[in-house]
């Protein structure tokens, strides 16, 4: 099975706010600062990437925001234009009046549309060797299944015509491990676990595309040690308050709850953790990314959550 | 209904208690994993505990733990209500009744085509159609349209004094709102009608024949073919369906019906957050509240705390052995030590989080009437009791 990073395609996908996007545009300047040519698009054009590189607005037309790393934002209609001019030799067709409108019909009645040309255009920049590697911030796992099953749903619904043709060869690109991978981005808390559990199920059922590896977002640190957390209790008891109280000048009353919630948060979430791991399968390489205590986001943030991906992978 | 909730106030309501008296429809909107669903669950049982009459909370896709806890479980589109022994258990004796409905995007869409078809021989083609099957099972804007297409149901039976609803997870968190009016426009354009009508007579207009052969040479016929039946079968609904959307619209400008806007202060929900704020405040809905779940405890911003911890970090060998010497069942110096600097780290660690959080909040409840906070919980909440104590810190 090819690692993570040795694939051409990778979509990262994951609850809301769990940090797919940091972690696509991660995985990205990754693959970038290894030398390879590439990638980075974001589907739902929320412009949320472009704050993590700071480079401002992205759009259809890829754009070098660093040394070997170019970043997109989807547009389905520019999409379908490039696709009808490019691959089906048919550029006047991009310019009839109606069809900019009977795309945007056909692709509100018929699902998959949207998805097809998403997906196909990302396929595409593989096919053409434009990049040794494409990372799609991709939809969230509600919808993933949607995007990436669309090319066989078409396949079943569109039973002659050149949109047939086109799934072919896509299919392929998506369902050959060895170019394709799914990643999950997940935090250790109850929902997006619960969420990822079901999707690792899902992808192999529903899809032809391959669960690559399964990111674990915001682990937050071990607070104690073993025997240490005993010394803390003891450290909580009126004489000893006292002692701190007199050597800090002022209570230690704050801090010590702060470590209490400390505790409590990273003992919630592991849990949940081992759930996580209980319930997939075992083969499914599991990344950790640690909880940044970071003032602000941006570039040194996504860099700080390249660095923990790069020690994961072995890099 | 409530005597509390009819009283009509023309003051502006300054909690999420008041607000909730005084509407018949909250509709809570956030991005997805900010808490929406136990914001809308615990502020729908706290109105059914304080405030009596009938409330229904109308959810999409609740954890399992608390669809278990509110008698979820399986029960699809039909409300359901919560039983007195759930709240016995929490030592509450509510004053009105709580209840609860998931919402089925595939049997609400089957129930609109049942609502609405000419005759039985239609709503079955309908239902059997290649087409309607993929919308209504799998088409995201569908479940926009559908969640906003039961509330109006629900609202308009008029069995409930409240609906609480948790909006589903969209691509753009604000499509719901723009769903009837898309639905509406998307089966009256005019572009459909020509679409179907090679289907409907044998007589192709010449004109746009060309038109038709880039159709069919992309899509292939039998698809094309599959589209105009599901639309010309539709159009037989389709003034009902109009109508009904339009007024789905209205109700959601309607002056009964508020928003709550839920989020976290992670950065990503709270640019979200101020999205929608400010596409509610531009379009004039009525914006009644934000609620900010899993909100650093206060002490976390204190100055004098903060230079404690740094000093805790500091000095912690020092002090480790000045507690040794006083206390030594206390422990190690040195696994005392590291303790205390742990503690010392930790708080400085929470800390630049906290007042990163803080900023964003100080940013954000500029423009709502209510703004509550809900602090980090210890565990999850998977019971009514945990949703009452949630409830507790954002009802006034």
């Amino acid at each position: 099975m090819a690692g993570l990073l040795d694939r051409k395609l990778i979509f990262v996908t994951g609850k809301g706010g769990v940090g797919k996007t940091t972690v696509a545009a991660a995985l990205a300047l990754l693959g970038a600062e290894h030398g390879k040519r590439t990638l980075v698009c974001e589907i739902d054009a929320k412009g949320d990437l472009a704050d993590f590189f700071e480079t401002g607005p992205t759009s259809f037309q890829e754009r070098e925001v660093h040394p070997s790393l170019w970043a997109m934002s989807m547009d389905t209609e520019a999409s379908l234009k490039q696709y009808l001019s490019l691959q089906l030799k048919m550029p006047f067709v991009a310019r009839i009046g109606p069809l900019a409108r009977m795309f945007d019909f056909v692709a509100t009645a018929a699902p998959g549309v949207k998805e097809i040309v998403t997906v196909g255009k990302l396929c595409w920049e593989v096919r053409e060797r434009h990049y040794d590697l494409v990372v799609v911030d991709a939809s969230p796992t509600g919808h993933i299944i949607g995007q990436l099953s669309a090319p066989q749903a078409i396949n079943q619904l569109v039973q002659v015509g050149l949109v047939r043709q086109q799934t072919g060869w896509m299919l392929d690109i998506l369902g050959n491990p060895e170019i394709t991978g799914l990643a999950i981005v997940a935090t250790p808390e109850e929902m997006p676990v619960n969420e990822t559990i079901e999707l690792s199920g899902r992808i192999s059922r529903e899809t032809n595309v391959d669960l690559a590896a399964i990111i674990v977002n915001r682990v937050l640190p071990e607070l104690f040690s073993r025997g240490e957390e005993e010394v803390f209790e003891r450290l909580s008891a009126p004489g000893a308050v006292g002692v701190l109280e007199q050597s800090l000048g002022g209570s230690p009353e704050p801090l010590l709850e702060a470590a209490r919630l400390a505790v409590t948060l990273r003992r919630t979430r592991a849990g949940h953790l081992e759930r996580l791991r209980g319930a997939v399968d075992p083969s499914i390489p599991m990344l950790y990314v640690p909880y940044l205590f970071v003032r602000s986001h941006g570039l040194r943030s996504t860099r700080q959550v390249t660095e923990a991906l790069a020690a994961e992978l072995g890099f | 209904m409530s005597p509390e909730r009819r009283s009509p106030s023309e003051e502006r309501p300054h909690s999420l208690g008041a607000l909730m008296a005084a509407k018949e429809i909250v509709i809570c909107c956030g991005s997805g994993g900010v808490g929406k669903t136990t914001t809308a669950a615990a502020a729908a049982a706290m109105s059914a505990c304080k405030q009596g009459g009938k409330v229904l909370v109308l959810t999409v896709d609740p954890a399992k733990r608390l669809a278990d806890a509110l008698g979820l479980e399986g029960i699809g589109n039909t409300e359901r209500k919560i039983p007195p022994e759930a709240f016995a258990r929490a030592g509450v004796e509510p004053r009105g009744e709580l209840w609860a409905a998931m919402l089925d995007t595939k049997q609400s869409w089957d129930n609109l085509v049942h609502r609405h078809a000419p005759d039985q021989a239609t709503e079955r083609r309908i239902l059997h159609n290649p087409l309607y099957q993929n919308i209504s099972g799998r088409f995201v804007q569908s479940h926009d349209y559908i969640a906003m297409e039961r509330l109006y149901e629900l609202h308009s039976e008029g069995s409930f004094d409240l609906i609480v609803v948790d909006t589903p997870p969209t691509r753009n968190a604000l499509d719901f709102l723009e769903a009837p009016a898309r639905m509406a426009d998307f089966f009256s354009s005019r572009l459909l009608r020509l679409l179907i009508v090679p289907y409907r007579s044998r007589f192709v207009n010449l004109a746009s024949k060309p038109f038709y052969q880039v159709a069919d040479r992309i899509l292939g016929s039998q698809f094309l073919e599959d589209i105009a039946e599901f639309f010309i079968l539709f159009q037989t609904m389709y003034d009902g369906f109009v109508q009904r959307a339009r007024a789905v619209e209205r109700l959601l400008h309607d002056r009964r019906t508020t928003f709550v806007v839920v989020s976290t202060l992670e950065a990503a929900p709270v640019r979200e957050a101020e999205f929608f704020i400010d596409v509610l405040t531009d379009k004039k809905f009525h914006l009644g509240a934000l609620v900010l779940n899993k909100v650093l405890p206060d002490y976390l911003l204190d100055e004098a705390a903060s230079a404690r911890a740094a000093r805790l970090s500091r000095s912690a060998e020092e002090i480790a052995g000045k507690l040794v010497s006083e206390l030594p069942e206390v422990g190690e110096p040195e696994q005392v030590a590291r303790v205390l600097r742990e503690v010392g780290e930790s708080f400085r660690n929470y800390g630049v989080v906290a007042q990163r959080e803080a900023k964003q909040r100080d940013e954000l409840a500029a423009a709502p009437e209510v703004v509550a906070t809900v602090p980090y919980f210890e565990t999850d909440i998977y019971d009514l009791d945990g949703l009452l104590r949630l409830g507790d810190t954002i009802w006034s």
